[in-house]
């Protein structure tokens, strides 16, 4: 009888936790994070108007019973028309991938580094990692303002070693922005290649050498592919931030290396453009959900480990 | 195989340096009495001292410390309620979709959930009538959306990693689940606890983008004094501030370490 009562309890209290459990986070990030597309995309439609807030509404009651929807798609027009636009989505894919890349090559040895340390160095190492990654984000970008710029400490280095006789023009190029994006998003790459490569057996590396492969055939043939969910994983951590990036371009790179992300604040702020700015976020969406269900799929086949 | 650990090592070293020696030259110069932040004229406090008596930053300081020890609570909670509901429920209908909302935050940029957010408290506001102007209430909230997402993997690796016979024995004991929650397995997941507020915390004193889309008039955070004042050039008030930023961080991530380093034997000896 009581441990009947009891069992009714425990059910009872274990439905109440799932609904608070599941309910709560879902209603919060529906409300603020999956709503606000659908009115991004009403007001990519809008057009912009001298007003509080500056655009106009789609639809308006012209008469008894009669609804007057109004969609514009001249901002669309606009994005797709104007060769400015599709630089800087092209130019911001590219920075990305050149960034994914490189960082890729130079966190995947570290990760492997850290991964078959022993033990005890393990933790302090990844901690290593963790720790810039816990700074200050802007100023870790403007620690390179001071480094990269023509009297900076870069080239005064340069300079009294003898190895340039002219300042090197370093600051607001192309280049600050790879070394910004590289530097910033390392530990990105790091982290979900660490948390891979730490689960690899390697005694597999061990029955490779003993059948007579060399270490790196061995390394091609079963490191590499059993890392691949760990490399997928970072690619995508580092890759869809940095297609929208904006501090670092605008910080350190110049006006010819155009990117989405600094347009659509330019648009947002000083054009003050609320229906251009949501059709380039809108844009900017549609690029990266390629990259993002590819995360997704893997995300669900790992169980979530790898993040 | 020893020549190549060596290798290994040293380019371990190269990509720590490189990582380090930006934050650690930041530092240097920040005791640089020279207003030319690059070169060296010997060595002073003095910026410590302006910092001190910078109305402007320091009131930007104060809200962005206000709103990102909100943040990292509310954070904690509906993170760790996520991390629950991923661990303890199983498949749950509607799962992927709830995956799919907790991993997104992570990547999305910055630009496009600041933009979206804005445009949601403005239809808010216009159809509600809350919130009522955007400030404190607008920022929190948009951080508490991101950090959320943080949180829910620290505490989500923790929770399935936990040991779970302690919890079983206290239910064959008849405690109730809600009990047993608060008294065994909250104690069990508590470094993942801080360390999910603290890095909370510090993903909010650090955000400018979102915040400078959902803030209003007469809330400056400190990061958009510091975007301001480095828009104009590099200056050593900022290295100053920067060098005390690093300090807090590090000190509180040592402690975050040390404790979840203590934590561990303890745990595998239980």
């Amino acid at each position: 009888m009581i441990q009947e009562l009891l069992m009714r309890l425990h059910l009872r209290d274990r439905q109440l936790a799932r609904v608070v459990n599941i309910g709560t986070p879902y209603l919060w990030l529906g409300l603020f994070f999956l709503a606000p597309f659908a009115i991004v995309l009403q007001i990519s439609l809008a057009e912009t108007a001298l007003a509080q807030p500056p655009y106009t509404s789609l639809w308006e009651w012209v008469d008894e019973g009669v609804l007057q929807v109004r969609l514009n798609l001249q901002n669309f027009v606009t994005v797709f028309s104007d060769e400015l636009y599709l630089a800087a989505f092209l130019n911001s894919l590219w920075v990305a991938l050149v960034c994914t890349i490189l960082c890729l090559l130079i966190g995947y040895p570290m990760a492997y580094a850290i991964a078959t340390a022993p033990e005890r160095r393990r933790v302090i190492l990844l901690m290593l990692i963790i720790l810039p990654f816990w700074t200050s984000f802007l100023i870790r970008v403007y620690a390179w303002i001071g480094i990269l710029k023509p009297n900076g400490l870069l080239n005064n280095l340069l300079l009294s070693v003898g190895l340039i006789d002219q300042p090197l023009t370093i600051l607001h190029t192309q280049t600050a922005i790879y070394i910004g994006v590289v530097y910033s998003y390392l530990p990105f790459m790091i982290l979900p290649l660490f948390a891979n490569l730490t689960r690899l057996d390697f005694s597999l590396l061990e029955a490779a050498a003993d059948l007579g492969c060399r270490p790196f055939k061995a390394f091609l043939k079963v490191t590499l592919p059993l890392s691949l969910p760990g490399i997928v994983a970072g690619s995508m951590l580092v890759f869809i931030p940095v297609v929208g990036e904006f501090v670092i371009p605008d910080l350190l790179g110049g006006p010819d290396s155009l990117m989405i992300g600094k347009m659509l604040w330019t648009e947002f702020f000083s054009n003050k453009d609320w229906p251009l700015a949501a059709a380039l976020a809108i844009c900017l969406l549609g690029v990266l959900v390629v990259p993002f269900v590819m995360m997704q799929r893997l995300e669900q086949r790992m169980g979530g480990d790898e993040l | 195989m020893n020549r190549s650990r060596w290798k290994l090592y040293l380019f371990l070293a190269v990509g720590l340096a490189f990582l380090y020696i930006p934050v650690l030259l930041l530092v240097i110069y920040s005791f640089n009495e020279s207003r030319l932040v690059t070169v060296w004229s010997g060595f002073s406090t003095k910026w410590y001292g302006e910092l001190l008596h910078n109305r402007q930053l320091l009131d930007a300081a104060w809200l962005s410390v206000r709103i990102a020890a909100t943040n990292a609570t509310f954070a904690v909670i509906l993170g760790t309620l996520a991390a629950n509901a991923l661990v303890r429920h199983g498949n749950f209908r509607g799962r992927t979709g709830f995956q799919l909302l907790l991993t997104a935050p992570l990547v999305m940029p910055e630009v496009i959930t600041g933009l979206s957010l804005l445009l949601l408290f403005v239809t808010m506001e216009h159809t509600v009538g809350w919130p009522a102007g955007r400030g404190f209430t607008t920022i929190t909230i948009a951080h508490i959306t991101f950090s959320t997402a943080f949180v829910a993997v620290v505490v989500r690796s923790r929770l399935s990693q936990m040991d779970r016979s302690l919890e079983e024995a206290a239910m064959d004991l008849g405690a109730r689940p809600l009990r047993v929650y608060m008294s065994i397995t909250l104690p069990l997941i508590a470094p993942a606890l801080l360390s999910g507020w603290l890095l909370a915390f510090t993903l909010s004193l650090d955000d400018l983008v979102i915040s400078s889309f959902v803030a209003g008039p007469g809330s400056t955070t400190l990061p958009m004094v510091v975007y301001s004042s480095v828009r104009m050039g590099v200056s050593p008030q900022i290295n100053a501030l920067a060098s005390i930023v690093v300090l807090i961080v590090s000190v509180a991530v040592l402690i975050a370490g040390l404790l979840s380093m203590r934590q561990q034997p303890a745990a595998k000896a239980n």
